[in-house]
C-alpha cells in the first residue's frame, strides 16, 4: 500500500505555495489544458452532453460489476489468460511477487499505472530484489528522482527540464543538456535495453471490456505497448471498476478521456489485449494475467451516496481546472489521487478523519464537474464527506472531527430562529468590534476563530445599522 | 417598463449586516424599474454557512423557516448567485427524507431568482437606465456562474450603462478562493487563489471590479485594500441603481 500522508495537507499546501518553480509548472498546465479541454467537448459532434451519455455509461457499469467482472474473467481465462481478484494492496503485490519468482524474474518494466502506486508494487518489488523500470517518460524521471507522481497523468509537471538534465547527468552520467529531445533520446536508449531484458512487463488498464474480454491501454509514448508486448510475462493491474458491457461504451469513453486528459482528440495508441499471445502469433507474451483490485471499493459501491466517484476514468481533468489544485499541487495530498476527484476518493480509501483536510481544504467551485468527461458531482460528495465529518458516522468510522464548530453551529441555528435574537448579535458584534484594529474604514485583525481572514485581508466592519432595521425605518417613516 | 406586481426580496445576511448600501441599492433599483418590494421582516439567514460545512440539521433549521417565510411570495429575488443556489438546489436534497417538506422546498425553488437573472430572462430588462463615468471589470462568481449558468445576464446589464466600458478580465470565470468558512480555515490556499484573482483584476486596469455576489467582493475588497489598490469593488446593484 502507498504510503498516507493525508493528514499533512496544510503543511505540504504551504511549502508547495512557496515553491516558486512548482507555481509556475501548475500554472502553466492549468493554462494550457484546462480551456483547450472545454473546448475540445464544445467540438464533439454530439456536443459536450456527450459527457451525460458517458455517465450513463459508466452508472451502468459500475451498478453491474458483479455480471460483468465475472464475465470479463471467464472470457480472459478462455482464452488462457489467468484473472487474480485481489481483495487489498496487500493480495495483489503477493500475487505479483509470486508469479515473478515461479518465473525468476530479475527485471521488469512498467507502463504507467495509479493503480500500481496506490498499491505500493514498486515498493514491494525493489524490497524483494526485482529491479523496476518505469517507462512513461514522466515516470522515469520522477522515479530516478525517488520521488511520486504529482499529477494523474503528467507526473513530472513540478520538474523543469534544468532540474531534469541535471538529474540525467547524475543519475545516466550523460552531458548536461536541458533540451527536451536530447534528454527523450537519453531516456529513450537506456529504457530500450530495459525493454529487451525485462523478464515481465506490468501494466494498468484504462478500461476493460466485458463484452470482448478485453483491457484496454492508451498511451502517448507507445511504452504501454512495448512493456505489454516485448517481455514474455504481461501482468496489468486494474481497479475493479474499471470496466464497460460493451465494446460501443469504449468509442464514447476513450474520445472523452483523451480529450478530458490531454485535450487530444485520441491518445496515440489504444491497444486492446484479451489474454497471451496465441499459437499462431510470433510476437507478445506467453503468460497474461489480469488482477482486478477492490482495496476499499466495494465498500465505496454499497454506499449510494459515494457510488458515483467509482464512474471515474481518471483523466486529471479536474485537476487541470482545480483552484486548490492550481495552487497546492498533488503531493499535498498526500495519496496517489491528487485534486477534486483526490479529495473524494482519498478519504474513502484511506479513512475519513485522516483525509479530512483534503474535502474541508478547497473551496467547492464547481469547475471540477464542468470538466469531468463523464459529469462526475464532485461537489457533491465534497459535501457528503463534509457532513460525515461534521457529525461522525458510524458506517464509515468516522468521529467528529471539531466539535467546537459544532458548537458554534449550533449556537448559528439558535440565532437565525429568531430575528430580535439575531439582530441583538449584530449588535452585541457592533458593539464589540470598536476593539479591533481599524485601517481606513477597514478592520485589519480579527482574533479567535476568524484570524486566517485578516492574515492577508481587510474586512469591512459591521454596519452601525443593519439594512432590515433601516428599510423598518423608511417605511415608518413615510 | 417592468409591472406593478411586488416582489419578495431576500437580503443575505452579509448584504444585511455589513453592506446594507447594496440591500438600498438592490430597492432603488427596482423602484426606478416600477417594481415594488416586499421584504418580510423576520428574514436572516439561508443557513449556506452551515450547509458547505456540513452541518445539515443546522442548515434544516434555516431551509424550513427560509421556506415558511418565503412559500406565499410571487416571486423571490436576492442579490446573491450562492445564496439562490442554496435554495433552488441545496434545499430540496435537505429534505430527501422528507416528501412533504421536499414538495415545498420544490414549490420556492422555481419562484427564486438571483438579481441580474430575474431583470434580463424574466423582466426581458436589460438597459435600467444608469450611467457611470469609467471602466469596470466583472468577476464570474463560481456558484451563480455554474450552477445557476447566470454569466450572460450581468454583462448585459453592464455594457447597457451609459458612460461605461467593460474590460474582461483573464480567467474572469475562476474562483476568488472565498469558499465561506474555507477562507478562514484555509488561510494559505484561499490566499494564494486570490492572489492569482486580484493579479488579474489589477492588469485589467479598470475603474471598479463588479460582481453579483457580496462575498467574493468582501474577499476581493479585502485584499485590495490591504494592498492598497485604488480599484473600486462594486454589487451590480450599486452599479445599476446609481447613487
Amino acid at each position: 500500500m502507498a504510503e498516507i500522508k493525508t493528514e499533512y495537507y496544510k503543511q505540504n499546501a504551504v511549502k508547495a505555495i512557496g515553491d516558486p518553480i512548482l507555481q509556475n509548472a501548475l500554472s502553466n498546465v492549468q493554462n494550457r489544458l484546462g480551456p483547450a479541454t472545454a473546448l475540445c467537448y464544445q467540438k464533439l459532434a454530439e456536443g459536450p452532453d456527450l459527457r451525460l451519455k458517458a455517465h450513463k455509461i459508466r452508472e451502468f457499469a459500475v451498478n453491474n460489476l458483479d455480471i460483468l467482472l465475472p464475465v470479463l474473467a471467464q472470457k480472459i481465462r478462455d482464452r488462457g489468460g489467468k484473472v487474480f481478484f485481489a481483495r487489498n494492496a496487500e493480495a495483489a503485490t503477493a500475487y505479483c511477487l509470486e508469479v515473478a519468482r515461479e518465473n525468476r524474474i530479475k527485471m521488469v518494466v512498467k507502463g504507467k499505472s495509479m493503480v500500481t502506486e496506490e498499491i505500493g508494487l514498486n515498493q514491494v518489488l525493489e524490497a524483494n530484489g526485482i529491479e523496476v523500470n518505469e517507462t512513461d517518460l514522466g515516470e522515469y524521471i520522477i522515479q530516478l528522482a525517488g520521488e511520486s507522481p504529482s499529477h494523474i497523468i503528467a507526473p513530472a509537471i513540478h520538474k523543469t527540464r534544468k532540474e531534469i538534465g541535471r538529474l540525467f547527468t547524475e543519475k545516466l552520467g550523460i552531458p548536461y543538456s536541458e533540451d527536451p529531445p536530447v534528454l527523450t533520446q537519453a531516456a529513450r536508449k537506456f529504457l530500450r535495453e530495459k525493454f529487451l531484458k525485462a523478464g515481465m512487463g506490468l501494466s494498468g488498464c484504462n478500461m476493460a471490456c466485458a463484452e470482448t474480454g478485453h483491457i484496454t491501454t492508451v498511451s502517448n509514448e507507445g511504452n504501454i505497448r512495448m512493456s505489454t508486448t516485448l517481455p514474455k510475462i504481461h501482468m496489468a493491474f486494474m481497479g475493479m471498476e474499471r470496466v464497460t458491457a460493451r465494446l460501443e461504451d469504449h468509442d464514447v469513453l476513450f474520445r472523452l478521456l483523451s480529450r478530458g486528459a490531454a485535450a487530444q482528440n485520441m491518445a496515440g495508441y489504444v491497444s486492446y489485449i484479451g489474454g497471451p499471445r496465441t499459437p499462431d502469433q510470433l510476437d507478445g507474451p506467453d503468460q497474461f494475467h489480469l488482477v482486478i483490485l477492490d482495496n476499499g471499493r466495494s465498500r465505496i459501491l454499497a454506499d449510494p451516496e459515494f457510488r458515483e466517484a467509482l464512474f471515474c476514468i481518471r483523466c486529471a481533468a479536474c485537476l487541470n481546472v482545480c483552484p486548490a489544485y492550481g495552487k497546492i499541487g498533488g503531493h499535498s495530498y498526500g495519496y496517489p489521487y491528487s485534486g477534486p476527484i483526490g479529495a473524494v476518493i482519498t478519504p474513502l480509501l484511506t479513512g475519513i478523519n485522516r483525509a479530512k483536510d483534503l474535502f474541508l481544504g478547497e473551496p467547492l467551485c464547481g469547475a471540477c464537474k464542468k470538466a469531468c468527461p463523464v459529469d462526475i458531482d464532485l461537489p457533491r460528495m465534497l459535501l457528503a464527506l463534509r457532513a460525515k465529518a461534521a457529525y461522525g458516522d458510524h458506517q464509515w468510522a468516522v468521529t467528529r472531527v471539531n466539535p467546537r464548530e459544532k458548537f458554534l453551529f449550533e449556537i448559528f441555528s439558535i440565532l437565525i430562529r429568531n430575528r430580535k435574537l439575531y439582530d441583538l448579535a449584530m449588535k452585541a458584534g457592533v458593539f464589540f468590534q470598536k476593539w479591533l484594529p481599524r485601517k481606513q474604514g477597514m478592520i485589519s485583525h480579527i482574533p479567535f476563530v476568524f484570524k486566517g481572514w485578516t492574515q492577508s485581508r481587510d474586512i469591512k466592519p459591521l454596519a452601525r445599522t443593519n439594512f432590515l432595521t433601516l428599510w423598518k425605518n423608511r417605511n415608518q417613516k413615510s | 417598463m417592468g409591472n406593478d406586481k411586488p416582489v419578495t426580496l431576500f437580503i443575505q445576511c452579509l448584504v444585511d449586516g455589513m453592506y446594507p448600501k447594496v440591500g438600498e441599492a438592490v430597492v432603488r433599483l427596482l423602484e426606478n424599474l416600477n417594481i415594488p418590494v416586499d421584504i418580510p421582516m423576520d428574514q436572516t439567514c439561508c443557513g449556506q454557512p452551515a450547509f458547505n460545512s456540513g452541518y445539515r440539521r443546522e442548515a434544516l433549521v434555516a431551509a424550513r423557516r427560509f421556506i415558511e417565510i418565503f412559500e406565499k411570495a410571487r416571486v423571490i429575488v436576492c442579490p446573491s448567485g450562492s445564496c439562490v443556489d442554496m435554495v433552488k438546489h441545496q434545499y430540496p436534497v435537505l429534505f430527501k427524507d422528507d416528501p412533504a417538506w421536499q414538495r415545498r422546498a420544490l414549490a420556492v425553488s422555481r419562484k427564486i431568482f438571483e438579481l441580474t437573472e430575474y431583470i434580463v430572462d424574466v423582466l426581458k430588462i436589460e438597459d435600467v437606465g444608469a450611467s457611470f463615468e469609467g471602466t469596470v471589470t466583472y468577476h464570474d462568481s463560481c456558484h451563480l456562474l455554474r450552477n445557476l449558468g447566470v454569466a450572460d445576464q450581468p454583462r448585459k446589464l453592464i455594457t447597457k450603462v451609459r458612460g461605461l466600458k467593460l474590460i474582461e478580465m483573464e480567467n474572469a470565470q475562476k474562483c476568488c478562493g472565498f469558499g465561506g468558512l474555507f477562507s478562514v480555515k484555509f488561510p494559505d490556499i484561499s490566499t494564494a487563489i486570490l492572489e492569482e484573482k486580484i493579479a488579474h483584476i489589477i492588469a485589467a486596469r479598470a475603474d471598479a471590479v463588479v460582481g453579483c455576489d457580496i462575498s467574493c467582493l468582501m474577499n476581493i475588497e479585502g485584499m485590495l485594500k490591504r494592498k492598497n489598490v485604488s480599484i473600486k469593488t462594486l454589487h451590480i446593484a450599486q452599479l445599476l441603481a446609481g447613487p
